[in-house]
């Protein structure tokens, strides 16, 4: 693999038999060339990789939620407390390279009680287990190189005489850190088990985990619905207990050829009953895009819940109001898992004065409550309808021929190739645009409510003052643009 | 055909008769327009629970809406609103503004707006809110004509809205209407403002709406003018309006008008 750096075309990645050849990594492709003129020589692919990694990651998560990358080609598991799942720490580092050395990948794996520490052993050897505190012992012979520090650090240590993690160890820390700064002190103690740093697991941790493994994968429909509803049935019970209920739910189905496909779940308010989970999930699943594809079949299905609440219970029987919002809640819900939660929307109000910003449309899942008890600006009685029914985003340029006064409604316009003879004006309405927060760019409409020949009405408004903003730069006036922005009923 | 069959078949009809219009002897609940005209054809007003159509030619737009937000108004006036429509429908004809419907005398705090990508997806939506008897009213909105929504798509709607008891309206813009299962079917046109020069005289809604199928009736034509401080349609105030169109507006009405024989 060769990547080009500063011009220079590198070896990126060697396998084996180049580093049987002395080939290293970093060697210009022109030397190495040199010394294996036989060389197979590929471009390397960063992104590629990285992908390669992330899918990797994606199959360790069926060992423990908390995975972590390392790039650019090492994954960080946290096994407290999981490693008994699968028979101890021995036959679970055995069942990951085993996975992993079968698809073709060379592996490297240790089991250490800090990330470091598993790291710079991984480095060296496969397959070791430390248990916790004897790291020191483990890592002291190991060569600097092994901790992953930066080159210009390695290289430093080893001109200084230092070879091994034991001797740098060996010195005093702040020796060492005056040299080579307390990033890496603090990355040596780590390796020695000294202290911890928390890995960063890819993603949040879910609050409540039920899984079911199957012995032989299974592929049809039927036993994967039938699977969905037991393990809703297992959350449920295990939210209950605590009084919880799920407001973000994920299915994550493990392909036995490593692939993992994960469908997410968000409810409005939490789900408690496992009908509607599984409800939920038929939903999304019916409407995939691209379906569920089980392969050779799934070996195991989870079902986390991501986020959840505590569940208020409340007096049902009385008050059908409650009742009447739980039910549109769950449709939203329901709605919202089968076409995406954006198409679902309710409508705020907004502090502007400005048409198109006077709303705002939100999630109806998350804003449903806020939306009910909005405050709205009130009609004034007895008036006509002071603002269209429908709205133009982005208002639609029409032709005015003429007005007869500069500043002054048109007789005529025309709009979408039809021309609307104008029977009827109210108006100006002058909406200024809000300078607080602009750079000056927006003029400022005049706003007319006009009726046409058909009983059709318009809100149309002039962009711009026309003496004072409708000027180029010599001072010129320069015609109006007319827009027409709503419909009134 | 012997007569013995003939009383049969004629027997049959009645059945079937009886079996589609439960609730053709009793119309206790009826939801009164507030025009009387009207009202008397539709025999007290519109029928909840049922499937209603409000068909606009494209540039009609903005009236068909004011005219089916007023009937979803009327149905249900304290009960969330769920209107269904497509994406590009915000395109052509515009996104309903919340700040409209207030000033038409609704409240925007009880409306959930669905964004549907398509026909397909905007039915099935449609469907599942019309079995939420929590809703009021389910507004389905498609623009243009459509294969999807046929006899048998409305006779699922019809399904659904009775089983409920939520009201189902389809607005359908730019489109020629079509048999469908509707109770009541109506072609909305904007109308003028009476004559008169004062500002506040013109500019509430009023509607040349006409009413091309009644299920239950016979059908007619009204002006109608939408109060927006009561939230009811009425008699037009003053100075009625000649009911036949003006000239300038026949090409338009073509494609609303083209198959209303056909489907009444």
């Amino acid at each position: 693999m060769v990547a080009k750096d500063h011009n220079a075309i590198l070896l990126h990645a060697v396998d084996e038999a180049a580093v049987r050849a002395g080939l290293s990594i970093g060697l210009p492709l022109a030397n190495a060339r040199a010394i294996c003129p036989e060389l197979i020589v590929y471009d390397a692919d960063p992104p590629a990789d990285a992908k390669t990694l992330a899918d990797i990651a994606d199959w360790c998560d069926r060992f423990t939620p908390l995975v972590a990358l390392d790039p650019p080609y090492g994954l960080f598991l946290d096994i407290t407390g999981c490693a008994h799942l699968f028979g101890g720490e021995r036959a679970l580092l055995q069942i990951v390279t085993d996975a992993l050395s079968r698809r073709g990948f060379a592996v490297s794996a240790a089991i250490a009680g800090t990330s470091i520490a598993a790291r710079t052993l991984t480095r060296h050897v496969s397959g070791k287990i430390i248990a916790g505190g004897e790291e020191a012992q483990a890592i002291g012979p190991l060569p600097v190189a092994a901790l992953g520090a930066d080159e210009a650090i390695t290289s430093g240590l080893r001109r200084a005489g230092l070879k091994t993690i034991g001797d740098v160890a060996a010195r005093t820390p702040h020796e060492i850190a005056a040299r080579f700064g307390t990033a890496f002190t603090t990355l040596l103690s780590h390796a020695l088990g000294q202290g911890d740093a928390p890995i960063s697991p890819r993603k949040p941790l879910p609050d409540y985990i039920v899984e079911k493994r199957f012995p032989e994968p299974v592929a049809t429909d039927t036993v994967i619905a039938l699977t969905l509803q037991s393990l809703a049935r297992m959350l449920v019970a295990a939210m209950d207990k605590q009084g919880k209920g799920a407001r973000q739910l994920e299915a994550s189905f493990f392909r036995t050829d490593g692939a993992v496909r994960s469908i997410m779940v968000e409810t409005g308010r939490p789900v408690t009953r496992p009908e509607m989970i599984d409800r939920l999930f038929r939903e999304r699943l019916d409407a995939l895009s691209d379906p569920l594809d089980p392969g050779f079949g799934f070996d195991l299905v989870r079902l986390a819940a991501g986020r959840t609440e505590i569940v208020v219970q409340q007096q049902r029987d009385l008050d059908a109001n409650v009742h009447d919002n739980d039910e549109i809640s769950a449709l939203i819900d329901r709605i919202a898992a089968r076409i995406g939660g954006q198409r679902v929307v309710v409508h705020l109000p907004l502090e502007s004065h400005i048409p198109e910003r006077s709303a705002l449309a939100l999630p109806a899942q998350h804003h449903l409550a806020a939306a009910t008890a909005a405050a709205w600006p009130e009609r004034v009685a007895g008036e006509p309808p002071l603002r269209p029914l429908r709205l133009f985003e982005r208002p639609e340029p029409i032709k005015v021929p003429f007005a007869t006064v500069p500043d002054g409604p048109p007789h005529q316009f025309t709009w979408r190739r039809a021309l609307h003879a104008v029977v009827r004006v109210e108006g100006p309405e002058r909406i200024a645009m809000e300078w607080w927060k602009q750079d000056g760019q927006s003029l400022t409409r005049d706003y007319f409510r006009v009726e046409d020949a058909e009983g059709q009405r318009f809100w149309i408004f002039r962009d711009g003052l026309y003496d004072s903003e409708l000027r180029d730069e010599e001072g010129q006036p320069v015609p109006a643009n007319w827009y027409v922005h709503g419909l009134f009923a | 055909m012997n007569g013995a069959r003939t009383a049969t078949l004629a027997s049959l009809r009645g059945s079937i008769a009886r079996i589609e219009a439960p609730s053709d002897a009793n119309l206790p609940n009826r939801v009164a327009l507030g025009h009387d005209g009207a009202d008397a054809m539709l025999r007290g007003g519109l029928a909840p629970a049922a499937l209603h159509e409000v068909f606009a030619a494209g540039h009609q737009g903005g009236a068909a809406t004011g005219f089916i937000a007023g009937l979803a108004g009327l149905i249900s006036p304290r009960k969330p609103l769920v209107w269904v429509r497509q994406d590009f429908s915000d395109l052509e004809s515009g996104a309903l503004s919340m700040r409209g419907l207030a000033e038409l005398g609704l409240d925007p705090r009880l409306l959930v707006t669905v964004r549907a990508a398509d026909v397909d997806s905007g039915l099935r939506t449609a469907a599942d809110a019309l079995a939420c008897d929590a809703l009021g009213a389910v507004v389905l909105e498609v623009w243009g004509n459509v294969r999807q929504l046929d006899l048998v798509a409305s006779r699922k709607l019809t399904l659904a809205a009775q089983a409920s008891g939520v009201s189902a309206l389809v607005l359908r813009i730019a489109a020629t209407p079509i048999p469908s299962t509707a109770e009541t079917r109506w072609i909305v046109r904007a109308a003028h403002s009476p004559p008169g020069t004062a500002a506040s005289v013109w500019g509430a809604p009023r509607f040349d709406a006409e009413l091309v199928r009644n299920r239950h009736g016979p059908v007619g034509r009204w002006i109608m003018e939408w109060k927006c401080d009561e939230c009811q349609f009425s008699e037009p105030s003053a100075y009625p309006q000649p009911l036949a169109a003006t000239p300038a507006h026949r090409s338009h009405q073509a494609e609303a008008r083209a198959g209303q024989r056909l489907a009444s």
